[in-house]
């Protein structure tokens, strides 16, 4: 899956940092950021905890001991998660959260991680339609469900009608809270909130914006929820 | 987070062995089950709770144990793993339980009461800071360890019900309105099964902070279930915080009353944010009963709800706040058509 472009990677490619005789090298022979690194360690099979850097081996390689099949069982249980409509399977240790999942051994890394427990809504994701804060929930208690996160809602050229009313109106700053403001704007239209700027304030207060851009965030939510 | 074996159930009996290993179903329990998480995920982050296995009860099949069905005697039986959000707009709660609809979405965050359960929501743990951070001293986590919050930070915590080992509040506003409701538990346990009122399903910190709850290892809350609606009561769930949304109460209210011709024929009053269990007033229910309506018996209701408090330094505000909050709780719902 290729990723998407990001400044960032459009950065490093325009700077003039590879020295002579790197060329070769296959790491360099693209441009590289610390986001394709993770993407590309996924896609090579390299199974992530929640130690991002940390390596396991899948269940079938551990030895025959009891203890270690136990201790393996609980890194690498396998699970199938529906992320933006694809089947991902994946060997998870159970302490891994559904946000930790996205971020680390998926590498999605469009959903945030604000405080990790449940007091600011930068991590939101929808289930089954739902939002829910991915923070709170362990990965392996997802089989089943659907989920979707803001890179399933839309992307840099087809943007969600959401995101586009967040571009026109500048509802963000520093960026960090958006992902879950717009992933919980398009749920909260979806529940139903009253017409008014304190009705969308009610109906989005588990979001919180530390950069303040809440004004435009209320304006961008009033035009989004006109074409969803 | 401690390294955990994961189990997803079905069959509640599996479900109820596989919990009935631990020694206890209080703090320290071995075993947890888990629903939307929303507690435990939090307490295990922060090594408050480290059970070595969890049951996912998502999928069990109990009947009813997702749904929210009116019963043929007029009762509604809320499953114990409805979703918070759910409940909260179910057209049965809307019309004959208000009370319940508002102390639901004075709670949380929209996110948070989407993965929250009824049941989970009964066994939410306090957030006294002591509690929540292992550095401390805390007799709930610790017993015998002693209490950084009494001479610490505690302006969120109990002045009734408390003892001198402990001081924490239950920080439901869900719980709350199930007690001025007068709900019943549903539980199936090793021996079967068995129903508790709310007000016999919490215990006073006394000696023994960390004993909670009357549950026993193994035991599943089912269903939480509300008496009939007492018809023409009118209701009102009052929350008072320092910020207008997602907060903990300072000091909140429950309040079902039958008015007749201007008197107080029947009322339940229940507040929340100022004990360390919701907390059930029989002093100000008495105090009412047979009363005309008027903001100076809805005063001196307060002033008897009140009148046990044991406040700190800390939190001694709460005495006046819980006064005014249950004042202005009565009079919404006395006024209300």
């Amino acid at each position: 899956m290729a990723p998407i472009p990001t400044d960032l990677e459009h950065e490093i490619e325009n700077e003039q940092d590879a020295a002579p005789g790197q060329a070769e090298s296959g790491l360099l022979s693209h441009r590289l950021s610390r986001r394709t690194f993770l993407s590309q360690a996924s896609a090579a099979g390299v199974v992530a905890t929640a130690a991002p850097l940390l390596v396991t081996e899948p269940a079938a390689a551990a030895p025959a001991a009891a203890a270690h099949d136990e201790a393996a069982a609980v890194r690498a249980i396998p699970v199938t998660l529906n992320i933006n409509g694809e089947d991902r399977h994946l060997e998870l240790d159970a302490r891994t959260t559904l946000l930790d999942c996205l971020r680390e051994n998926l590498a999605m890394p469009g959903t945030k991680k604000g405080c990790d427990h449940g007091q600011c809504g930068a991590c939101t994701v929808h289930v089954n339609g739902r939002r829910v804060n991915s923070c709170l929930s362990f990965a392996v208690m997802h089989a089943g469900d659907k989920i979707t996160t803001i890179e399933g809602l839309g992307s840099p050229d087809h943007m969600h009608p959401m995101q586009a009313a967040f571009v026109e109106h500048d509802a963000y700053q520093c960026g960090y809270c958006t992902s879950g403001q717009i992933m919980s704007a398009v749920a909260a239209v979806k529940e139903g909130f009253g017409p008014t700027d304190d009705d969308v304030r009610h109906a989005v207060y588990g979001n919180i914006c530390r950069c303040g851009a809440y004004s435009n965030i209320v304006a961008a939510v009033q035009q989004g929820r006109k074409h969803i | 987070m401690n390294q955990f074996t994961f189990e997803r159930a079905t069959a509640p009996d599996a479900a109820i062995a596989s919990a009935a290993r631990s020694s206890t179903a209080q703090l320290g329990a071995s075993v947890r089950f888990v629903a939307g998480g929303t507690n435990l995920v939090d307490l295990m982050k922060l090594n408050v709770e480290r059970p070595a296995h969890i049951v996912d009860i998502n999928a069990l099949a109990v009947p009813g144990i997702d749904k929210i069905e009116r019963q043929a005697n007029g009762s509604l039986r809320i499953g114990a793993l409805a979703r918070n959000s759910d409940c909260a707009r179910y057209p049965n709660v809307l019309r004959d339980y208000p009370v319940l609809s508002q102390a639901l979405l004075a709670g949380a965050s929209p996110q948070l009461r989407n993965m929250a359960t009824t049941a989970g929501n009964l066994l939410q743990r306090t957030r006294c800071v002591y509690f929540r951070d292992t550095a401390h001293a805390c007799n709930k986590r610790n017993p015998g360890s002693g209490c950084d919050a009494m001479d610490g930070y505690h302006r969120n915590l109990a002045i009734l019900g408390t003892s001198d080992q402990c001081i924490a509040t239950n920080p439901s506003d869900q719980n709350v309105a199930l007690t001025a409701l007068e709900a019943t538990i549903q539980i199936r346990g090793v021996k079967g099964e068995r129903t508790v009122p709310i007000s016999d399903f919490y215990l006073l910190p006394g000696s023994t902070p960390d004993r909670e709850t009357i549950l026993e290892p193994g035991d599943l809350i089912t269903h939480v279930t509300l008496p009939p609606p007492s018809p023409g009561a009118r209701s009102a769930y009052l929350k008072l915080r320092d910020r207008e949304a997602y907060e903990f109460a300072l000091a909140s209210a429950a309040v079902v009353a039958t008015v007749r011709n201007g008197n107080i024929t029947r009322v339940r009053i229940a507040l929340g944010g100022v004990g360390t269990r919701p907390w059930r007033s029989p002093e100000a229910e008495a105090a009412l009963t047979g009363k005309p309506v008027s903001g100076a018996n809805f005063r001196a209701a307060a002033e008897a709800a009140l009148a046990a408090a044991k406040p700190r330094p800390g939190n001694a505000f709460k005495v006046e706040l819980a006064k005014r909050c249950l004042t202005r709780a009565l009079t919404l719902a006395s006024t209300q058509a």
